[in-house]
């Protein structure tokens, strides 16, 4: 076990930020913590990182424990905190020569290891960090809380704000990581992103939802759900929404994701309730499930 | 991680002389640091010590008339109702005039020699003498240049002719005197005030830095110490301020002609000594600050004003109330201000400062023993 | 049956026959040697929600500060609401809503305040102020923190907030930059939901985000690389043109195929 998390809460002045998590990672994995802003995600990161002290509950990473043997812990782990925190006014060449000397290494030593992700920056490496792009600052970012060749990565919310190709090229570097045996510890609010994890955590409010993998979470999902789509998009919601059995109704960008309560529920009779509401351009099929279909049903 | 071949004492120096670097990175490319680092305390020495030279308004003097006729009366009169010259006291005899000067009100006492009225009728010539506090001989000038103004003024309205004259001599006595507003008053106070300013401030908004920024996380979260991160952001600022303590000094004596009559390294061993009770001040402000703007409002209210007013800099202590008195003790500039004042114009050595030297000892320990346990190993 | 290219052609057809809320032709936008946007031209129909997309360092806001009066163009023309942004900057300013998630109302006063604030800015009477008060709260059922503090609102609720805000003064365009950031689901699709009802009574929407997904809500899009715009057409056209699935993956073949 990588990551060992049981029962941790944490209160900010009576405010429950997160509550009785329990959750492991495997040696290897790569595990993603998925939620929206203020689900709790940092909360958690910071508590296994050692920068803050649960009210409840116990914690392992790398076999040491979070409260007693932080200092371990310290000089181990590699951390990647939100707004990807660098030096903005020094280059990309000292932002890594600082960490790396921080960590009592050269980016000589284990520079195979970034190496995929470094040439990508290395044109730039003697530019500030704060002139860089976003895509840029993260690979950067990432470099650093690699140098030292940890065993486990925290990486919190390493793709916010980052364009999509930057975030797609960031995945494909995770996965290559994992190969050569990290454990990886993601927090992402992006749902599609959720998909390229082994397993996940689903968390909101301060609360996990579901522990699986992206698939199980997806193959369990028992309920039926439905592309539905017409001509007038904002009479169709409402439509929607007043049929008697309608279970949930929700915008997914093209089509409607509608969910019925019953069982034996007949796509023909919402067609005919649809045209008697003076539809147009009636669609109805099965709509490919996704996580966050699973999300907003928890 | 670690290298196996490298001893484990390289490691922890490199990974210092590291954090360091880095902190010198961030003073040299942050233009904003740079100004108040060291334009502001050339831009405040130079204000300063100018406005205060050439400051002749409602200078204090006594008057020591030995012949109290119409004539000097009438000069008197005139010195009085000038806008430059206030007359503090009117004395008697010459035995007085030491005591005027201790008192610490008076920059010179003019004395109109007997038989002044009768000399100028006969003998065609008066001597006015002012006696000025050795240490201001631009204070002393000016001051007989004035009163002969004045004196001439006076005579073209009488319509005296041209053949009589009043000399004014200036002379001057070997007093010193602590409570006067003089340049050479200031110089040390304002070194006190930048020193702890800069250094106590510039610390603490640099710690802060990292906490606004976010890099503190990753601080924390590596094999850095907190002894580590401490020292090493002080590090460049104790090396800074002594740069700036050596400016203040060398503008001081070229500039404004003050003495340094003691010794130069106690003078530097004191300065240091008081760099880092600042500094550790400034460490202790940034324990309790999240954010820059807090970290300089706190080292300017909480610092920088009492230090003004508490520390005899521009106030003197003795004439505080009794309560503001006590605090000023605990005010580290009041010990400071007193050390270089005695180092630099009396010139004494440790024997005689070493009561002063001990409080500041002591305080700055305390800091440096409260920063240490107040800084926080966690973000909360 | 009707086909998918004949319903869409009809769709393109309806839309020519309406009003057009924004016209841009060859807009262009240089800082020194920097062309960042390289004469643009596109239009915006009324009642549509047009999705202007980009990556960070595209254009797009360079691109729509000129469109909302807050920078000069260096050449080309655009109009917004019948204003032309050159010679009628400010009165383009006073006829559109704007939206941002980087500021939207000030945390320290209340819901109350804040729309009153915000309707005095917008030259509402004390008694329209009034009207929109209790409408909104009524639409939003804000009933039970009218008076609180807007900082002490959760993200979703702060976000539809201002979005019925930038809309008090019932202007004929919103602009609603980077709308939504890391809300839960549920109340992202709450508050687009708001904007399809907006649609629905006329408003026309333009919003710019980086966030692909948010694409698929709008019933066209364009998309910047490199100060020009690459593509135009509906989320729907555009996944048939690229053979794709998602506007994320439309916008990963745009960029792959600039570089």
């Amino acid at each position: 076990m990588s990551i060992e998390v049981q029962n941790i809460s944490k209160s900010y002045n009576k405010i429950k930020a997160v509550e009785n998590i329990t959750f492991d990672v495997n040696d290897g994995e790569l595990f993603g913590l998925i939620g929206p802003d203020g689900a709790g995600k940092t909360t958690i990161f910071r508590i296994l990182t050692t920068l803050l002290l649960a009210n409840e509950g116990s914690a392992t990473v790398a076999g040491y424990d979070v409260v007693k043997e932080y200092k371990a812990i310290r000089n181990s782990v590699g951390y990647m905190p939100g707004k990807f925190s660098l030096y903005q006014d020094l280059t990309v060449e000292e932002n890594l020569e600082f960490f790396a000397t921080i960590f009592g290494t050269t980016i000589e030593e284990n520079y195979d290891l970034i190496k995929d992700i470094y040439i990508q920056i290395e044109p730039f490496k003697t530019r500030r960090a704060g002139a860089l792009s976003g895509g840029m600052k993260q690979k950067l970012a990432l470099c650093c809380a690699l140098i030292h060749k940890p065993k486990v990565l925290f990486l919190d919310e390493p793709t916010t704000g980052v364009d999509p190709v930057s975030r797609k090229e960031f995945w494909i570097m995770l996965k290559r990581l994992q190969k050569k045996g990290i454990t990886i510890l993601v927090s992402t609010p992006y749902m599609d992103e959720a998909s390229l994890c082994d397993r996940i955590a689903l968390i909101q409010k301060g609360k996990i939802l579901k522990i699986d993998s992206p698939e199980n979470i997806i193959n369990n999902y028992e309920k039926i759900i439905y592309d539905v789509q017409a001509k007038n998009t904002h009479g169709l919601i409402h439509d929607l929404k007043n049929y008697l059995s309608q279970y949930s109704v929700y915008a997914f960008g093209e089509y409607i994701h509608y969910i019925d309560k019953k069982a034996d529920f007949n796509p023909n009779d919402l067609h005919d309730y649809l045209e008697n509401k003076n539809h147009t351009d009636i669609v109805i099929k099965p709509a490919v499930i996704t996580i966050e279909d699973v999300f907003m049903d928890l | 991680m670690l290298r196996a071949s490298q001893p484990i004492a390289i490691t922890k120096m490199k990974r210092f002389i590291g954090f360091v670097k880095k902190e010198f990175y961030h003073i040299f490319r942050d233009k904003r640091s740079l100004f108040i680092l060291f334009g502001m305390p050339i831009a405040q020495i130079l204000l300063f010590g100018f406005a205060i030279t050439n400051e002749i308004n409602n200078v204090n003097i006594a008057i020591l008339d030995k012949s109290n006729d119409a004539e000097t009366q009438k000069i008197i009169h005139k010195i009085k109702s000038s806008p430059y010259f206030n007359i503090e006291n009117q004395i008697d005899k010459e035995s007085d005039i030491e005591s005027e000067f201790k008192k610490g009100k008076i920059k010179a006492v003019l004395i109109f020699e007997p038989n002044f009225s009768k000399n100028l009728e006969t003998k065609k010539v008066a001597i006015i003498q002012a006696i000025t506090d050795a240490t201001e001989p631009n204070v002393a000038n000016t001051i007989a240049n004035y009163t002969s103004a004045i004196i001439q003024n006076y005579q073209a309205q009488k319509k005296q002719s041209k053949s009589n004259q009043v000399k004014v001599e200036v002379q001057t006595r070997m007093f010193y005197n602590p409570e006067l507003k003089s340049v050479f008053n200031f110089v040390p106070g304002v070194m006190t005030v930048i020193l702890m300013l800069v250094s106590a401030m510039m610390t603490s908004i640099s710690i802060t830095r990292e906490k606004e920024l976010g890099t503190m996380e990753i601080l924390l979260v590596s094999p850095l110490k907190s002894f580590q991160v401490i020292i090493g952001k002080v590090f460049p600022y104790i090396f800074l301020s002594i740069i700036n303590a050596i400016v203040i000094l060398t503008l001081g004596y070229f500039v404004f002609k003050m003495p340094i009559n003691g010794n130069l390294f106690l003078l530097a061993f004191e300065s240091i000594l008081f760099i880092i009770s600042a500094l550790s001040l400034g460490i202790l402000i940034s324990t309790v600050s999240n954010s820059q703007q807090t970290a300089m409002m706190l080292s300017l209210m909480g610092l920088m004003l009492p230090v003004i007013i508490l520390s005899g800099f521009i106030f003197p202590i003795d004439s505080m109330p009794l309560p503001m008195q006590v605090i000023s003790n605990i005010i580290p500039a009041k010990w400071f201000i007193i050390i270089v004042k005695a180092i630099m114009l009396k010139g004494v050595g440790i024997q005689y400062i070493w009561k002063e030297t001990l409080v500041l000892i002591g305080m700055t320990t305390i800091f440096i023993a409260v920063s240490i346990k107040k800084y926080k190993i966690r973000l909360e | 049956m009707v086909s998918k290219k004949e319903i869409a052609s009809q769709v393109r057809n309806d839309k020519m026959e309406q009003e057009k809320i924004i016209t841009v032709q060859n807009l262009t936008k240089k800082f020194g040697n920097f062309t960042a946007v390289k004469g643009i031209s596109f239009d915006v129909y009324k009642g549509e929600i047009f999705g202007f997309l980009g990556a960070n360092g595209a254009g797009k806001t360079t691109a729509m500060k000129m469109l909302i009066g807050i920078s000069n163009p260096t050449s080309g023309e655009a109009n917004v609401a019948g204003f032309d942004v050159h010679s009628q900057a400010e009165m383009v300013k006073k006829s559109i809503g704007y939206m941002s998630q980087k500021f939207s109302m000030y945390d320290d006063l209340t819901i109350k305040e804040n729309i009153t604030f915000f309707g005095g800015i917008y030259g509402l009477s004390r008694i329209q102020i009034k009207q929109k008060i209790t409408q909104l709260v009524d639409e939003l059922e804000l009933q039970d923190v009218v008076n609180n503090l807007v900082g002490s609102l959760p993200l979703g609720w702060k976000q539809k907030l201002s979005f019925s805000v930038a809309l008090l003064h019932e202007p004929k365009i919103v602009f609603l930059d980077e709308p939504t950031g890391g809300v839960d689901p549920i109340t992202r699709r709450q508050f687009w939901e708001m904007i399809y009802t907006q649609a629905y009574k006329g408003t026309t929407i333009f919003v710019t985000t980086h966030y692909m997904d948010e694409a698929e809500y709008c019933d066209r899009v364009s998309i910047m690389v490199d100060g020009a715009i690459e593509a135009l057409d509906s989320p729907k056209n555009l996944k048939e043109q690229f053979k794709v699935d998602s506007m994320n993956d439309v916008f990963l073949k745009l960029a792959r195929n600039v570089e």
